[in-house]
């Protein structure tokens, strides 16, 4: 129990917004939209690390979303620097036509 | 009030609206419009966070998450000009495949959850691990080394980023 | 010295390798000292232990080399078996070994395989050692393969003429189809007395039946028709004329060609044994003689006669052992070695005084220009034809005698297969050595005496074939045949001649009287009436055709056996190769390409569908996750 809150409630919590960014990425097209969706599911993942960390008193879970951050803010450059280039050759970041690995 | 305590209702508005902000991102059309509700949602999350006492983890998700890279999703989008227009959409089909695939996942989640019981963890007050000096304490003395690692992963993106996005030189 | 046994095959084969890995960059002369002197000392190890023996009382010394084979109840251990008969094949082949190595020198020296040639001969010596020193079936068959194929390696020496080759190949493929015949009869050894070792099977050889001895004897003798070219798989010995003609003196005249008789004499207890088996023998051998001896008498390639006198001499060996006399067999086959020896290495003198010439249509008067050539082909011939006091006549005489005793009809067709023989031989040499010179202007001049390195070994063997008769002197003189005292041991069952002196004494005079007679006929013939071999082939009488041309035997296999044989396996090659298992190599490449096209169709590159699929992946893993439980 967390200040009256039991931990199950933050378990479904972060399990219903990890579905609903996962859900977001099968569901778009836009390649920008399904980064974002991705950064959604890591968000809900950070939720329940800080959680269970304040739960059992261990500082390792904050220090491990801490880190989480840095890699997604990374992640995040690099990888909108390479949808750029991608819009740049084809002119358009629909999933549809990012398919040269087809076959 | 009403047999919950402050902090239950705190929790329950917060969850509430962060589902629901999660909802309209991945619903709406508009593409800024999704960015803009994912800044509310990360806004929501930093609320949840305070409510755990992680004071420091809350101010950098804000800063992090909302001001910086948010921003730059925004840029991206402006810079593409996309909108409502120019959306591309999956077909009815796919979109029922991926909310049908997407509930399987919760049920079985929850329902694997179910079966765990509720710990009893006593708490007196607010834990102090989220505190900035104590994390601080800890990251420097625990997780020293991943710290300067996560440095040069950061040195690395930058350095990957500039090189992906520079034109190439004729 | 004879634990140093093992050192006779060794040299050889150190010969062997030196030449064969650095015999191109050494000097030719290096190259075949290194190969003659490997068998001189060979030689001398041999001479150094035949005195031994001859000394010593233990007659039969095994000297274990290696533990070879040693797998459950099958015990082959690498033995080698040295007493007096495997003294005596030791001497011949190295002595008369050396005596060609030295004529090689000579011969082969423009060639440009040279350290090659040497390198083939030695590994043949070496292996001819193994088959003569073996004390089991295994390591004589091991020597036995091997001599063949080192035939095979040295017939087709001058490998670009494709006719070399093709009889290279045939003499390998005759010899095994006499191989598998000797496996044969080594496998039945084997399960009749558990063993393959001389010394143990001969021992027991009492303790089988008659028919499985007789079914050994006959499936080794299969391997001896092979291996010594009697009837029917002696085409080869012909056509493998194709070779050098020191490689026809060593293999096909003086050592391979002999592994036959020497086997059957190793085996002999077998023989004794066997009426069926050793009647066989001596049927085939005297077919086989009376039939190449015909087919001498109107060769006009100097080698080719000599090849079928070959043939013919080996079927009276095998006639001497089919009739029990195996140490007059072994008597025949060192006087043998000695003048067909001789009249090999002097016909390559001759070839090599014409120019390379074969053909005896080209020569003549050949006396005057070459003349140690002449004179020990001449000693040759007289030695051949059974002259006394030449070698030739004493081992022919008893052979013969031992015939007379056993059949008359045998000893019938042994005489006249003799007489032929007498004539063919002087009719080559009037035609070569008598006469006007028949060949071109240019060969006329080319015409020398040979170097010395060519022509001492035809005298020195041209001395043994006059002396040689006194290894083995009738006993009926009152004089001492040592061959017979010495195989004495060896011999198992004892066969020993019940002929009275006056029988004896009739049968010699008769031998001499026709072998003067005939010889008498030639010289009126070709001296006197000068009647010289027809150039063209339809010139010939319709009998001549048939014999000239081999009594058409390499047709007829053609026929019989290699056109069905073609036939088959072209059928099999249109229906199993290319249908069967071509269609089913083709079918599971057909299968894998249709299952991969299907199976592609699953790789959209679209990440969405990636998505969908990875979370459907992981609902259906945490389900069956919590079924299991």
């Amino acid at each position: 129990m967390i200040n009256g809150i039991s931990i199950n409630y933050y378990l479904l919590l972060s399990t219903v917004l990890f579905i609903i960014g996962a859900v977001g990425v099968m569901a778009r097209r836009n390649s920008i939209i399904i980064f974002m969706c991705i950064e959604l599911m890591l968000n809900a993942v950070n939720l329940l690390l800080v959680s269970f960390s304040t739960l059992h008193h261990d500082a390792a879970g904050q220090v491990f979303v801490f880190f989480i951050m840095a890699v997604a803010a990374a992640e995040v450059a690099v990888g909108l620097a390479i949808l750029s280039m991608i819009y740049r050759n084809v002119k358009s970041i629909d999933t549809d036509l990012l398919s040269n690995l087809k076959n | 009030m009403l047999g919950y305590t402050i902090t239950q209702w705190l929790f329950g508005i917060l969850s509430f609206l962060a589902i629901m902000f999660a909802l309209m991102v991945v619903f709406s059309r508009n593409p800024v419009n999704s960015v803009l509700y994912l800044v509310m949602t990360f806004f929501c999350m930093a609320g949840h966070y305070l409510l755990l006492n992680a004071q420091f983890l809350a101010i950098v998700h804000i800063v992090v998450y909302a001001g910086a890279i948010m921003v730059l999703f925004l840029f991206v989008i402006m810079l593409m000009n996309l909108n409502q227009d120019t959306e591309p959409q999956r077909t009815w089909l796919t979109k029922i495949i991926a909310g049908v695939a997407g509930g399987l996942l919760l049920f079985v989640l929850v329902g694997s959850l179910k079966g765990t019981e509720q710990l009893q963890l006593q708490s007196y007050g607010a834990s102090q691990i989220g505190l900035v000096k104590n994390l601080g304490k800890v990251l420097f003395k625990d997780f020293l080394f991943p710290f300067e690692i996560a440095s040069i992963l950061l040195l690395a993106a930058l350095v990957g980023s500039i090189m992906i996005g520079k034109k190439d030189i004729k | 010295m004879i634990k140093l046994i093992a050192l006779v095959p060794l040299f050889p084969l150190l010969g062997f390798l030196i030449n064969g890995f650095f015999g191109k960059k050494i000097s030719k002369g290096l190259s075949g000292s290194i190969a003659a002197v490997a068998i001189l000392a060979s030689f001398i190890v041999s001479v150094l232990a035949f005195i031994e023996l001859q000394g010593s009382h233990q007659k039969e010394n095994v000297i274990n080399v290696f533990s070879w084979i040693n797998s459950g109840m099958l015990k082959i251990p690498f033995e080698f078996l040295f007493d007096s008969l495997s003294s005596l094949f030791l001497l011949i082949i190295t002595g008369i070994g050396f005596l060609i190595h030295v004529y090689s020198i000579g011969y082969m020296h423009e060639d440009e395989g040279f350290s090659r040639f040497f390198t083939y001969l030695n590994l043949f010596v070496f292996f001819m050692l193994l088959l003569v020193l073996g004390n089991n079936y295994l390591i004589t068959f091991v020597g036995w393969e091997g001599v063949g194929l080192c035939s095979y390696l040295l017939i087709g020496f001058w490998f670009k003429n494709t006719a070399y080759n093709n009889a290279a190949k045939k003499a390998f493929i005759m010899n095994r189809i006499g191989d598998l015949g000797f496996l044969l009869g080594i496998i039945l050894i084997f399960t009749t007395f558990g063993s393959i070792s001389y010394t143990e099977v001969f021992d027991k050889a009492g303790t089988a039946s008659t028919g499985t001895i007789s079914a050994i004897a006959l499936l080794l003798f299969i391997g001896a028709m092979g291996k010594s070219a009697q009837l029917p798989l002696y085409t080869w010995l012909p056509d493998a004329m194709a070779g050098p003609t020191p490689v026809s003196a060593l293999i096909h005249a003086a050592t391979m060609v002999t592994a036959g008789i020497f086997m059957v004499v190793r085996s002999n207890v077998f023989y004794s044994m066997s009426e069926l088996a050793s009647q066989t023998v001596a049927v085939v051998g005297v077919l086989t003689a009376l039939f190449a001896a015909t087919i001498g008498l109107l060769q006009n390639d100097i080698k080719k006669i000599l090849a079928y006198s070959t043939v013919s001499q080996l079927g009276l060996m095998f006639l001497g052992l089919g009739v029990g006399a195996f140490s007059s067999s072994v008597f025949h086959v060192t006087t043998h070695a000695f003048f067909k020896a001789l009249l090999f290495l002097g016909a390559g003198s001759v070839i090599h005084a014409m120019g390379g010439e074969q053909d005896i249509r080209k020569m003549g008067g050949l006396s005057g220009k070459i003349k140690i050539t002449f004179i020990t082909m001449l000693l040759g011939t007289i030695a051949i034809s059974g002259i006394p006091p030449f070698s030739g006549f004493f081992s022919k005489d008893e052979i013969l005698a031992h015939t007379y005793e056993h059949s008359k009809i045998l000893w019938l067709l042994g005489m006249i297969a003799s007489m032929l023989t007498v004539f063919y031989m002087f009719r080559m040499l009037f035609i070569v050595f008598f006469g006007k010179f028949r060949g071109t202007h240019a060969q006329e001049h080319h015409l020398h005496e040979s170097p010395p390195s060519m022509t001492f070994p035809l005298v020195v063997l041209a001395a043994l074939s006059v002396i040689g008769g006194v290894l083995g002197l009738p006993e009926f003189w009152g004089l001492p045949n040592w061959m017979h005292h010495n195989l004495d041991e060896v011999i198992k069952i004892k066969n020993p001649s019940l002929l009275s002196h006056e029988t004896e004494w009739t049968l010699m005079g008769l031998a001499v009287a026709s072998a003067a007679a005939v010889f008498f006929f030639a010289y009126t013939l070709y001296m006197k009436h000068k009647v010289l071999p027809v150039e063209k082939e339809e010139q010939l009488k319709k009998w001549q055709k048939l014999i000239y041309n081999k009594y058409y035997v390499d047709e007829i296999y053609d026929m019989l056996i290699r056109k069905p044989l073609d036939a088959i396996s072209t059928a099999f090659y249109k229906f199993f190769d290319l249908q069967i298992v071509d269609g089913m190599v083709n079918g599971v490449g057909i299968l894998v390409k249709s299952i991969g096209s299907v199976v592609r169709l699953a790789q959209q590159g679209n990440i969405g569908f990636y998505v969908i699929s990875m979370v459907m992946g992981i609902v259906f893993i945490v389900l069956l996750t919590f079924l299991m439980k």
